[in-house]
């Protein structure tokens, strides 16, 4: 039931849109409402300038129609979302070019905005290369692995929730459905490596997807046991667990673990093995160039970005805080809890030099999974206690 | 059930990793200058190396052969680009036992302290080097940072940074100042302070000390018959320096110790071989606080330089320096004109290349790069 | 078997020297250096001699100076107790370039042998590898020899 407001007080005094009578949305998903109101604005400016053309015509009550309102609004909608989460992936990359190079000793990019046009400049520069494709390649492999790569990352990348009413779909298994799009990444990894018919890629191809898959087994362990605690997998249920006391702080080990899995998953250094440069050239990327090692890049920090948040829904709350519950703009306190996580992973690469391949397999599944168990051990017996 | 397994285990005996070459260069991105190195793996693990070198030939031997022996110090520079005093200081030393003068004390401490400039700042080169090729580039830069100090010192010594041209026959071009005095102590001090945010952070992280430690082990007897020089040979056991041993231009009126690993055990490894690199920086700190104490007490009006007459006379004589990546020898024929009949170049680099073969087995693939990082070339030396 | 001295003074390796080999010719000595020459047949023995007996562990040098009518190899050995050297000289007649290779008594002689050989043509009998090092494979001349003038010679 939608009443007309009469002051945006009465919009600030009551957030949640369920119990709000003066709420101005139609429904609690913020981004649909958004495009729905920008359709209403654009089709009905279209509609009203072809009407004056041709009076009473179809075209236009076709456009103000409501299915096709909402068919608009989706198209719009998929936009808007798809726009957040690549701006959110460039300010990523922007915040490591400064971070790191701070770290360093430097400045890092200055040129444009403090440096963040620089980033987008890049991102030019790269898809404005020249197209090559070596001759000997396995050609529908070649091109068809990155369009895979690239499209699951952004996938996983628009369904993360930046809050309770910033959703695609409000899924009940969500944070499983996140993680097994996440994992089919290294699959791709391999057959690409196969595909470019150069044994330094082969050699990387399969030193990257060994990494990841030994990585994922601790990272869905730990899942397992943040849904045991809170009953459920769907991302709001688990979020509500925080209110008083963020995940961090009873499973602190499950932090520590499924911060460096994601720092592996991400071949973010210390664990770039795979795109070593002093090594084997470029690895498993070495035979792409241009857009597609543009592309390919994207998706790494796509999938960086995709695990910040996976940790701070997990640990740090999600987009509340505690005792205050919620605020006015959730999405805000959830973007600066993932760009802290982020801001660690940055000072992780920093400090560190990077891991050989066999020290790696010994951590992941001699260090890494033992400890996810033991937190498991200790989440069943937090349940069992009576405190979750 | 212990049936069916038996044929595969027999059959897993039975084959055979390929064992293929894998040629590391020469467009490589990190191999410290241009070389080619031809590793042989089987699995993971080198088996044999086969380094290439000749790329960057000039027949700098035979150039000399045409040129006064003034003029040859500013050829000397380019030989080892990144650490040129050591070598012009040598071919000097070399050029004065053949006319059997002796240059001003004074000199000879000027000298020590340019070449303990270039010792610093070389091995600020070697570890912004480690730390590329560990993949931390923090290292790098706080290396590069540390060694920009030193090269400014290079600048008011002589008004270059990299290619000196300083030391000439017969003394230095040109007296230290009130402000280089200055200047020198305060860039020390600063850097024995700033050295330690370096060591912290790659001692104290496990996965640095990993990365070298237990790999790549040489004897003593390895080191001293493959002709090994330098930092490399000190980690492995051998007690020699010849700054020490056999000194040259008043080293044995200064106070100093040579850091020494494994003198009991006799056999080194990779995180040995860095660790004698970092101790050295700091012998070279204290050996340049007491050079320019000496410099001082000599005092303002004294001679840093003589005359020395053009002709050599004809005779056999070599110079041996310790640079700072291992010995390294000037053998000069002349004739008794005022060019040298010949005049050859022992760089410590080109036998090091040599022992990689030696230091490359037994060692991963990814090991590779951390364990060459550990000879610390400079190619411009190896082909001359 | 002679014995085996670990860190010989200059003054005892003048005198034992030229015991062990007659042919030794000690030209000079000075604080830490040695210099003495040695006829071509007997350079291995010497070399062999001066690695076991006066353990003189690290070959330094190896290289050759072009006289026109013969070329001089030049050995120069170093000892790390003491830090005394030893250059050797051992002349070989231009007509017949081959001379006795030292890397099976010292493995670090096996890239400077190599060198001279491009460079001069002196042929190092029993070498493992004589290939061109520094110069490319194709090359046809020996650079280093007073024959070979550079342009800025001629």
């Amino acid at each position: 039931m939608v009443v007309e407001y009469s002051s945006i007080l009465d919009w600030i005094r009551f957030i949640d849109p369920n119990t709000n009578p003066y709420t101005p949305f139609l429904s609690d998903n913020l981004p649909y409402d958004i495009c729905y109101g920008l359709w209403e604005i654009l089709g009905g400016t279209l509609a009203w300038l072809v009407n004056l053309l041709f009076p009473n015509n179809v075209v236009s009550a076709w456009l103000i129609d409501e299915r096709t309102a909402v068919m608009f609004a989706l198209i719009l909608f998929m936009l808007v979302i798809f726009i957040v989460a690549f701006v959110v992936v460039l300010l990523n990359l922007w915040m490591e070019r400064k971070v790191l190079g701070r770290l360093m000793d430097r400045r890092g990019t200055m040129i444009g905005m403090k440096g963040f046009l620089q980033c987008v400049a890049d991102g030019l520069k790269t898809f404005m290369k020249e197209n090559t494709i070596p001759s000997k390649v396995d050609k529908m492999t070649y091109i068809w692995c990155v369009s895979l790569i690239v499209g699951l990352s952004c996938l996983v990348a628009c369904m993360v929730p930046l809050s309770d009413r910033w959703y695609v779909v409000n899924y009940d298994t969500g944070l499983l459905i996140i993680m097994a799009f996440y994992a089919l990444a290294p699959f791709f990894i391999l057959v690409s490596g196969w595909a470019q018919n150069n044994k330094y890629s082969l050699i990387g191809g399969i030193r990257a997807a060994e990494l990841m898959i030994s990585y994922e087994v601790p990272m869905l362990i730990i899942i397992a046991t943040v849904s045991l605690l809170a009953g459920s997998f769907n991302i709001n249920d688990i979020v509500n667990l925080q209110d008083t006391v963020w995940l961090v702080i009873p499973m602190f080990l499950g932090f520590l673990v499924f911060f460096f899995c994601a720092i592996a998953e991400c071949e973010r250094p210390p664990f770039d093995i795979a795109e070593a440069e002093t090594e084997l050239v470029e690895g498993w990327q070495t035979e792409y160039a241009g857009m597609k090692w543009g592309l390919i890049m994207l998706a790494d920090y796509l999938r960086g970005s995709v695990s910040c948040g996976m940790v701070a829904i997990m640990f740090l709350g999600g987009w509340t805080i505690p005792f205050i519950g919620g605020t006015a703009l959730p999405e805000i306190v959830f973007l600066i809890k993932a760009w802290f996580v982020f801001f660690l992973m940055i000072i992780v690469r920093g400090a560190i030099a990077r891991v050989r391949p066999d020290q790696i397999l010994n951590l992941g599944w001699k260090v890494f999974m033992p400890l996810a168990v033991f937190n498991l051990a200790i989440a069943v017996f937090l349940k069992m206690g009576g405190i979750y | 059930m212990a049936d069916s397994l038996v044929p595969v285990l027999e059959a897993q005996e039975r084959m055979e990793t390929d064992k293929m070459w894998v040629i590391w260069g020469p467009q490589h991105p990190f191999s410290h200058g241009l070389w080619t190195l031809k590793l042989q793996i089987d699995g993971e693990f080198c088996i044999d190396a086969d380094p290439i070198v000749g790329y960057l030939h000039r027949g700098w031997e035979k150039e000399t052969e045409n040129r006064d022996y003034a003029r040859i110090i500013p050829m000397t520079d380019r030989l080892c680009y990144c650490a040129s005093m050591t070598y012009s200081h040598l071919y000097c030393m070399t050029v004065e036992k053949a006319l059997g003068i002796d240059i001003p004390e004074k000199a000879k401490y000027i000298r020590i302290v340019a070449d303990e400039v270039c010792r610093i700042q070389s091995h600020l080169m070697w570890l912004a080097a480690v730390g590329t090729d560990m993949g931390n580039l923090t290292v790098f830069l706080w290396a590069m940072r540390e060694r920009e100090y030193f090269l400014d010192l290079n600048v008011k010594l002589c008004g270059a940074r990299m290619t000196t041209n300083f030391p000439r026959i017969g003394g230095v071009r040109n007296d230290t100042t009130e402000l280089f005095d200055r200047d020198i102590l305060r860039a020390v001090d600063r850097f024995e302070k700033a050295m330690w945010d370096i060591i912290y952070l790659i001692d104290d992280s496990s996965v640095f000390v990993s990365r070298m430690r237990n790999i790549s082990f040489l004897t003593r007897e390895q080191c001293a018959n493959m002709g090994l020089t330098g930092p490399a040979m000190r980690g492995c056991g051998v007690d020699f320096d010849i700054r020490r041993d056999d000194p040259y231009d008043n080293y044995d009126k200064v106070d100093f110790e040579v850091p020494v690993l494994n003198k009991d055990t006799k056999v080194g490894d990779s995180y040995d071989r860095y660790m004698i690199r970092i101790e050295e920086m700091f012998q070279s700190c204290d050996i340049i606080r007491q050079a320019v104490q000496k410099i001082r007490a000599i005092g303002k009006n004294a001679p840093y330089r003589i005359k020395t007459p053009t002709k050599v006379p004809a005779g056999s004589t070599f110079g041996r320096l310790e640079d700072p990546r291992g010995e390294s020898i000037m053998y000069l024929v002349s004739d008794g004109t005022d060019k040298p009949y010949r005049l050859k170049v022992r760089s410590p680099i080109f036998t090091n290349v040599s022992c990689s073969k030696a230091m490359c087995k037994g060692v991963r693939i990814a090991d590779v790069p951390a364990v060459l990082a550990q000879i610390d070339m400079c190619l411009g030396e190896t082909d001359r | 078997m002679a014995e085996v001295y670990q860190s010989p003074s200059v003054e005892e390796i003048a005198k034992i020297l030229p015991e062990q080999f007659p042919d030794v010719k000690i030209v000079e000595t000075k604080e830490r250096r040695v210099k003495a020459t040695c006829p071509r047949e007997i350079s291995h023995d010497v070399c062999q001699f001066i690695h076991d007996n006066l353990t003189f562990e690290h070959c330094s040098v190896v290289t050759a100076v072009d006289r026109i009518d013969h070329m001089t190899v030049v050995y120069l050995l170093s000892n790390y107790y003491n830090g005394v050297m030893i250059d050797l000289d051992v002349d070989v007649p231009a007509d017949d370039l081959h001379i006795a290779c030292v890397t099976d008594i010292w493995q670090g002689a096996n890239w400077h042998e190599r060198e001279t050989w491009e460079l001069f043509g002196i042929v190092f009998d029993n070498h493992p590898r004589l290939e061109r090092l520094l110069t490319p494979q194709s090359y046809e001349f020996f650079p280093f020899r007073k024959s070979y003038k550079m342009r800025s010679q001629e």
